[in-house]
């Protein structure tokens, strides 16, 4: 059931749907129709942003292990050059986005929600935008997968619709694929990058995916774009009738969330990925059209993930547009270069409205993650008051949970509980506090038990190698205690059968046998020192 | 530039208590107005009681509490309360009756709980129950529906009632008050007569009482405007009825000459009211759909329990707050299933 807002976009005036449209739509429970403050930024093309003096990039950009700088300050380097190593399996390097000189590498403000400093890459750019080394497989069909998987993670290609998990893991299932469902939903208010990148470069995209495609053996491909971009819907139809791809594209209800990858799933397939599984464990998988363009840049062309199309919107931007930029530029120059704040401006959020989080400065880098960059003017924040149980947070949760009990028990700091009441569950839509009558930042709630749940168990983990340690010490030391029992008792042993003094050839052999044992060692230790001066 | 730091989401949605509350008040005036008509101005002069007790005790509680006193009045929730009991108590009850009332529903049931979202047990029914139960003659005292009453009591009549306790010279409690519906019924079953013979009596209407029929049915229509804003769900009402009139069906189809069919007891007493208004109560209720649709059904089937073997002629108060008990039972049994999780 669908809560209804004032002033919703779901225009059911576009015909989008296209009759020929095979697949059966389903629906999943809950979501919100939501006012989409779109139309705002998409009546400009995408722009590419000026190349700015410096370029500073976080080192940590995607989820997983941190990669291993590989570049010094003082270095020369050019456009494509890696300046980080995967240290893991999930990991991914980042890349030089234009040639410059390597000025800094040491720990600056990163976009993070606790504005918090991480290690950063400063790079001064020369102008020249010089290119380095470039590997590419236009041929891919006659690529080995091997090869094109290692060079989509030489890439640096992560997840572009916000997670930044790394392409190339999600592209190596370890099972057979059924269907490759390409994100195009874009359900968060505000952002339009990904409907801009469809209208301008359908092509692309398509062939990108033709890559996974091909890489995956996926059997079906279906592209889901929500009803309120026709004009993508119109641009990805066609794309896919020039292209050997066969892909069906989908138009969707615009319901948020439902570019969220789980909703996208039920609402395609209607099926529902497990609990504590991924989609490719059902034989699906889901990447955002933005990734699907990154691949097929590396791929056709060999031009790492250095850009990506990022709007510039809200309230408070003077001429909200999407840009395309590189990573590691400055919000604040984007900013300027959309006009300017407009007066009154109060808040800057990474992301939309729904699940963006909000920066303290603008003096920050875009990252591979970034796909927004949202300035509000007037945020009404009503206080928050006591919850009076009405039941509309589990009316709009997409996840089937009980957004008020996790409350209560988040408050309570009733860890057990709530993890009964599946708190792990809970993708962060907001739809719940966006429909809080008492105003609850039910949210924040989620994240903090979330947070206090993941430090318990680094702690429980702690403890319990520190507790084993523990037993293994008392138990060598018990070892220990036994043996020398053992040995003072056979010793006793040996002294009380020992035989009487006087007795001439007895003392003799025992002699004998000492001087036996003497030898031997000495033996011994000259071999040791034989070996050890080898 | 220096920005705040809110977490997501960040635009505030629309909804708030008071609205919610305001929709309630809204939706409870056609019934209102209904009991108005029927029973003429003691229905007026209690609401108007009503909620001046209940905003003074509200303000006073929250100045003990030392909290916000202007935040608590302006969500509307007392006055939702007191509305409700001035619509439950009969319409002459003398002033301290409706203070008592609102005494217990405000202080005893909502602020010693703990005040808005914290108390168990549905504040009006609290009021009404302990009034009911102290002082049984005032509160069943209901006056006879216009039309079948010797003599109509006018509005400065009503108020020196209520005010005074004593009726004009020239009226007399017997002349102007008559029993309930449910309550005659009871009373005549009980004698032996059959219902056929009953229902023949002015006092009834075509679907039950006189006046009370109408009373519901504008209560009832306030109802479908709550369902509409979405202020309730449909599952408590449609419950709560259903299972009234299952267990009124059973039974009146066993023995009709004894026990009145469905629509008589739906459109009795506080049936409809209850329904729609108070066992919807969303602090005092179960907040899953399964949880509500079990919670109205205990309601619903409780309610003709008391009304058909209990020592009172309604029931709808006490079912409610017998199932207000359950509720946090009713809801560790009927979570739903987690998106991704097989049914627990």
């Amino acid at each position: 059931m669908a809560l209804a807002i004032p002033g919703t976009t779901g225009n059911p005036d576009t015909n989008c749907y296209d009759m020929s449209q095979s697949i059966q739509l389903h629906t999943f429970h809950g979501g919100l129709k939501l006012d989409g403050h779109k139309a705002i930024s998409t009546s400009h093309p995408i722009k590419t942003a000026e190349l700015p003096a410096t370029l500073l990039l976080p080192v940590q950009q995607h989820i997983g292990q941190p990669a291993d700088v590989i570049v010094k300050p003082g270095e020369q380097v050019f456009k494509g050059q890696k300046l980080t190593r995967a240290s893991d399996y999930i990991s991914a390097p980042i890349h030089a986005p234009t040639s410059g000189i390597i000025s800094a590498v040491e720990e600056r403000l990163v976009p993070h929600p606790s504005g918090l400093k991480a290690l950063c890459i400063e790079i001064q750019t020369d102008g020249k935008d010089k290119w380095g080394e470039k590997v590419s497989y236009p041929d891919f069909r006659n690529t080995d997968i091997v090869t094109l998987r290692n060079h989509i993670r030489e890439s640096g290609i992560v997840g572009l619709g916000g997670a930044a998990f790394p392409t190339s893991v999600k592209l190596n299932p370890g099972r057979s694929i059924d269907t490759l469902i390409l994100n195009g939903a874009e359900c968060e208010p505000y952002i339009t990058c990904d409907d801009m990148l469809m209208r301008e470069h359908a092509a692309d995209i398509v062939e990108g995916m033709a890559i996974m495609q091909f890489m995956l053996s996926a059997e079906q491909c279906i592209i889901g774009i929500e009803d309120n971009k026709p004009e993508a819907i119109a641009a990805m139809r066609a794309a896919v009738k020039e292209s050997e791809l066969a892909a069906e594209v989908v138009a969707i209800p615009t319901i948020y969330p439902t570019g969220g990858e789980k909703q996208l799933i039920k609402i395609l397939t209607n099926q529902e990925v497990p609990g504590d599984s991924l989609p490719a464990d059902i034989g699906i998988v889901c990447q955002n059209v933005g990734t699907a363009k990154a691949v097929y840049d590396a791929v056709i062309h060999g031009q790492p993930l250095i850009d990506r199309v990022i709007t510039v919107t809200g309230e408070g931007i003077a001429q909200p547009q999407n840009f395309l930029a590189l990573i590691g530029t400055s919000m604040a120059e984007l900013v300027a270069q959309a006009g300017g704040y407009k007066p009154g401006v109060k808040r800057l959020i990474m992301g939309g409205s729904m699940m963006g989080f909000a920066l303290a400065t603008d003096e920050i880098p875009i990252i591979k993650a970034s796909n927004c960059i949202l300035a509000l003017t007037e945020v009404e924040q009503p206080p928050a008051q006591p919850c009076i149980r009405c039941g509309k947070c589990e009316q709009v949760c997409p996840a089937l949970l009980l957004p008020q009990q996790l409350f209560w028990y988040a408050q309570a700091k009733d860890f057990d509980k709530i993890q009964d009441y599946h708190l792990f569950d809970c993708i962060e839509c907001g739809c719940c506090a966006e429909v809080c009558p008492s105003h609850i930042p039910l949210v924040q709630y989620y994240r903090f038990a979330k947070t206090e749940i993941w430090n318990q168990e680094r702690e429980k983990v702690k403890s319990d190698i520190a507790r084993e340690r523990h037993i293994f010490h008392e138990e060598r030391l018990e070892r220990l205690k036994k043996e020398k029992a053992e040995r003072l008792a056979k010793k006793k042993a040996a002294l009380k059968n020992r035989p009487k003094v006087g007795d001439a050839e007895a003392k003799k052999s025992e002699i004998e046998a000492a001087l036996a044992r003497v030898k031997a060692k000495k033996e011994k230790q000259t071999t040791t020192q034989k070996n050890i001066e080898r | 530039m220096q920005f705040d730091t809110q977490t997501s989401p960040h635009l505030a949605g629309e909804n708030s208590v008071a609205a919610m509350m305001r929709q309630v008040l809204y939706a409870l005036v056609p019934g209102t107005l209904a009991l108005i008509w029927f029973f003429g101005w003691g229905v007026l002069i209690n609401l108007v009681l009503a909620t001046i007790f209940a905003t003074a005790l509200e303000a006073l509680v929250m100045v003990l509490r030392k909290r916000p006193v202007k935040a608590a009045l302006g969500d509307y929730s007392a006055v939702v309360t007191a509305w409700l009991l001035a619509v439950t108590m009969p319409p002459l009850s003398p002033w301290w009756l409706t203070l008592i009332a609102v005494f217990f529903a405000i202080v005893v049931a909502k602020h010693l709980y703990g005040g808005l979202g914290y108390n168990p047990f549905n504040p009006a029914m609290v009021g009404y129950v302990v009034c009911l139960i102290s002082f049984p003659v005032q509160m069943t005292s209901w006056l006879a529906p216009s039309g079948l009453a010797e003599h109509s009591v006018g509005f400065l009549a009503s108020l020196q009632t209520i005010l005074t306790g004593q009726l004009p010279a020239s009226l007399s409690w017997d002349a102007i008050t008559m029993a309930t519906p449910l309550d005659n019924l009871r009373t005549e079953t009980s004698l032996g007569k059959t219902l056929s013979e009953i229902r023949a009596e002015p006092l009834y209407g075509s679907l039950a009482g006189q006046g009370w029929e109408w009373a519901a049915n504008f209560f009832f229509l306030g109802g479908f405007w709550l369902l509409y804003k979405k202020i309730i769900t449909w599952h408590v009402p449609v419950a709560l009825i259903v299972s009234l009139g299952v267990m009124a069906a059973l039974f009146s189809l066993g023995n009709p000459d004894n026990f009145p069919p469905p629509t008589f007891h739906i459109f009795s007493g506080g049936a409809i009211l209850g329904a729609f208004f108070i066992a919807t109560d969303p602090v005092s209720g179960a907040t899953s759909p399964r949880g509500r649709i079990v919670f109205g059904a205990g309601v619903g089937v409780l309610t003709y329990i008391i009304r058909t073997w209990g020592g009172y002629p309604d029931g709808i108060a006490f079912a409610v707050l017998l199932m207000n008990m359950a509720a946090p039972t009713i809801d560790y049994y009927t979570k739903p299933r987690v998106f991704g999780h097989k049914p627990e």
